[in-house]
């Protein structure tokens, strides 16, 4: 079995996200970038599966720019055997996302897609359930707990109304969520190892892929400052502050 | 015992073999990887960086004489696109509470032809220019401790990863890696942890006055559209801060509207209640300096010490296997205000030492012969003068300057934690009241604004030998300075229903800036290096 992880490069989860000043984006200028929390989450556990020997090859994927590269590598230092670099400047949005993923799941020979809940740059959460979808094959999201049996995946899943368990025959997409494991440190004689392994870069048209239309971002805007609340010293007082900023 | 390395957690670990290994991704240790690579392409380089990111634990001024990084790495002014302003205007100015007047600029801080930059984006670029030398960089990894053979240092071992807070191994636990090198080269920066452990080993301060120095704070701020005057570069001294305090302030204004403030203090200072971020939120609170910051946007603060200590206490900068190179040895020069080219300088005549001699011997004499050490030797009377007061400083520090440093004599330096009086002899401090209006409002939002990131089920990595002092011999004496100084509220004396009063280290909160390692009066408190990549995340600093 191979198991496929797309990874998503993202502004770190340390870093205080700022806009740039004309509001056209993100700045991501000299800031620190990092695979995705939750993508990182899905290399690990895509690990521990081949380390139970219930998977043959780990192969990483990202899609976008050289920088990427960056991302891959960290992936493929925790123990992925190969990676697959989806080369394009190209914006890219879930579906896009989706379609250039089931053509590399063909390509590989995957049968398994191991990724993230979401990204937690624009939180989608859309790119597993597109995925599941064009492939026509079964979906399990939020997994926490994800066993293998021949080619049943019993995977248990975070829903808002606690923990729901389900089956799914493989092939098929999991998506990850925050309890599933707790990646591994990287060591450094494996970052050393990670350098000679296999990467592999391919354009969107050697992989027959156009853009879908997409979404148009017009502009960028802050969140409102919040302003300070202040205690008062009565019921009256309250009444009369609610009143005045007409919230009854 | 003596050489020999503390074991920690016992277990099998990997070697790992180079021909040099630099601690610290700084100007002064890829500078050294860099040149030495260049000399010696078919030798193995690797340099440890602790932080995160190359970069992301540097914090300086920086306004950096490029002569060195000119030398080093000419592409750097077309192929280095982080902050870099070219200096236009130079202001010095003194300031009381109300008012401030500008003085003749001294000639040390005549800045025509160079640069303001972020010394962290400039250091992350020589970081992916050491990498296409085939040096390998490790962010993200410490060096713990160094190791030793026959009394000498054969390398050092990187941190565990992974350990949980009583000091067992947990569930993800990563043993560090000893790295062997035929030479080890210490450029950790200001107050360097297993520099501090080298020193000591091999007395290499044994012939110098003790190392003095400073605690710097810096942020960036986003000011108003067309508010920035670009190149613009601005110190001032005096006020908040009394006669007796050295310390001064910088602005320099960067492109599109940003600036770089800052305050610094000398680690000298004798009052117990001083409170140097408290100072450092005044200053921006002055009648001349509000209205730069007024309906500016903060994006980014931080703190880090820094040397002030000069030519005379420069330690033995060489010892079997190992080089100590930058500020862990402490090549700034204060007169100026500038240490990036020194650290360079310093880099790369080790680099040129070892490539020429394949060993560390005779490194401490080809630095002492060189133009650095000339001009360190050259001011090195000026930071001492301050001790007298500022007027006195400012007069010693003219006739110094007119005499090029030919006088006789040398100034000695004290040790800072010994540089403090009690509180009964200090008198009440009745500075730092005042109404603020700019953020941060304190320590912990400061700390926001370092992006600072610690694992918490780690090991405390600020080891206060006996906390027992704390609540007594210590609150009496010096009312618990470390309170004031650290900068980001890691020392906290709290009082439990049960245990009463008692020192509680929020240890997650540290920036790295290592004043509490300087100043505690006592000397019981030692920075050790937290598990690799934790501590602030600055960007642009």
């Amino acid at each position: 079995m191979n198991i496929l992880v797309p990874i998503k490069r993202v502004v770190d989860f340390n870093i205080r996200v700022q806009l740039k000043r004309d509001l056209s984006g993100v700045q991501t200028d000299n800031v620190k970038m990092s695979i995705n929390p939750f993508d990182e989450i899905a290399v690990e556990e895509a690990l521990r599966i081949r380390e139970r020997g219930q998977a043959d090859e780990v192969i990483v994927a990202s899609i976008g720019p050289d920088a990427i590269q960056q991302q891959i590598r960290t992936a493929l230092a925790m123990g992925a055997d190969r990676a697959v670099h989806v080369l394009t400047d190209l914006e890219i949005q879930p579906l896009f996302a989706a379609r250039l993923l089931l053509a590399l799941i063909e390509r590989e020979k995957a049968n398994l897609v191991l990724m993230g809940k979401q990204a937690i740059d624009d939180d989608c959460n859309q790119t597993g359930q597109m995925l599941a979808a064009i492939w026509n094959r079964p979906q399990a999201t939020f997994g926490s707990q994800i066993e293998i049996n021949s080619n049943v995946a019993t995977v248990r899943r975070e829903v808002d109304e606690g923990l729901e368990t389900i089956e799914v025959d493989l092939p098929a997409v999991i998506t990850t969520d925050l309890r599933l494991n707790e990646p591994r440190f990287v060591k450094m004689p494996d970052i050393m190892k990670a350098k000679r392994k296999p990467l592999q870069s391919i354009t969107p048209e050697e992989l027959n892929v156009v853009p879908p239309a997409m979404l148009e971002t017009i502009s960028f805007e802050p969140p409102p400052q919040r302003i300070g609340g202040h205690k008062v010293e009565s019921v009256d007082e309250l009444v009369m502050e609610l009143k005045n900023r007409g919230v009854i | 015992m003596r050489f020999q390395h503390k074991e920690t957690i016992v277990v099998d670990r990997e070697v790992m073999q180079y021909d040099m290994v630099v601690v610290g991704a700084g100007p002064a240790g890829l500078a050294c990887a860099i040149r030495f690579k260049q000399q010696q392409p078919g030798l193995s380089v690797c340099v440890l960086e602790k932080g995160a990111e190359v970069g992301s634990h540097i914090l300086s001024g920086a306004v950096m004489q490029p002569d060195a990084l000119d030398e080093l790495l000419p592409e750097w002014r077309k192929s280095y696109l982080g902050i870099r302003v070219a200096a236009t205007i130079d202001k010095f100015r003194f300031m009381t509470k109300q008012r401030s007047w500008w003085f003749p600029l001294p000639p040390q801080l005549n800045n025509h032809g160079n640069f303001i930059v972020s010394l962290g984006a400039l250091c992350a670029w020589m970081a992916s220019k050491a990498e296409e030398l085939e040096i390998d960089v490790f962010p993200g990894f410490t060096a713990a401790q160094p190791l030793f053979e026959n009394s000498a240092v054969i390398g050092v071992r990187c941190g565990d990863m992974g350990v949980s807070a009583d000091d067992t191994p947990g569930p993800n636990f990563a043993a560090g890696v000893d790295i062997h090198a035929k030479l080890t080269v210490l450029a950790e920066g200001c107050r360097g942890s297993v520099s501090k452990q080298l020193i000591r080993e091999f007395q290499l301060d044994k012939d110098c006055s003790p190392q003095t120095y400073g605690l710097g704070f810096k942020e960036l701020w986003q000011l108003p559209d067309g508010r920035g005057q670009a190149g613009l570069i601005q110190h001032s001294v005096g006020w908040p801060l009394n006669n007796n305090t050295y310390g001064g302030s910088f602005i320099y204004h960067l492109d599109n509207d940003q600036v770089y403030i800052g305050f610094v203090v000398g680690l000298d200072y004798r009052n117990p209640d001083f409170d140097p971020f408290e100072t450092f939120q005044q200053f921006k609170h002055h009648p001349s300096v509000y209205p730069l910051l007024e309906g500016g946007e903060i994006l980014f603060s931080g703190a880090r010490s820094l040397i002030e200590g000069g030519v005379q206490s420069l330690p033995k900068l060489e010892m079997p296997g190992a080089l100590l190179i930058g500020d862990a040895a402490g090549t700034m020069n204060v007169a100026k205000m500038k240490g990036v080219h020194m650290a360079m300088r310093s880099g790369m005549l080790a680099a040129d030492h070892y490539a020429a001699h394949s060993s560390s011997e005779g490194f401490d004499k080809t630095w002492r012969n060189s133009s650095s050490a000339t001009e360190l030797k050259r001011v090195r009377n000026m930071r001492p003068g301050f001790r007298a007061g500022l007027w006195a400083g400012l007069v010693n520090a003219a006739y110094e300057t007119v005499t090029f440093g030919l006088s006789p004599w040398t100034l000695k330096n004290h040790a800072d934690w010994s540089s403090i009086d009690t509180r009964k002899a200090a008198g009440n401090d009745t500075a730092n009241i005042f109404e603020k209006k700019l953020p941060p409002r304190d320590r912990l939002a400061s700390v926001y604004f370092a992006s600072n990131a610690h694992d918490e089920s780690q090991p405390v990595h600020l080891k206060v030998a006996d906390t027992s002092v704390c609540v007594t011999r210590c609150a009496e004496e010096y009312g618990n300075p470390c309170t004031r100084f650290c900068p980001a509220q890691v020392y906290e004396i709290v009082e439990d229903a049960d245990q009463g009063k008692r020192l509680q280290i929020n240890a997650a909160n540290c920036v790295h800036c290592k004043a509490c390692d300087i100043k505690d009066p006592y000397e019981i408190i030692t920075w050790t290096t937290p598990q690799g990549g934790s501590g602030p995340n600055y960007q642009n600093l």
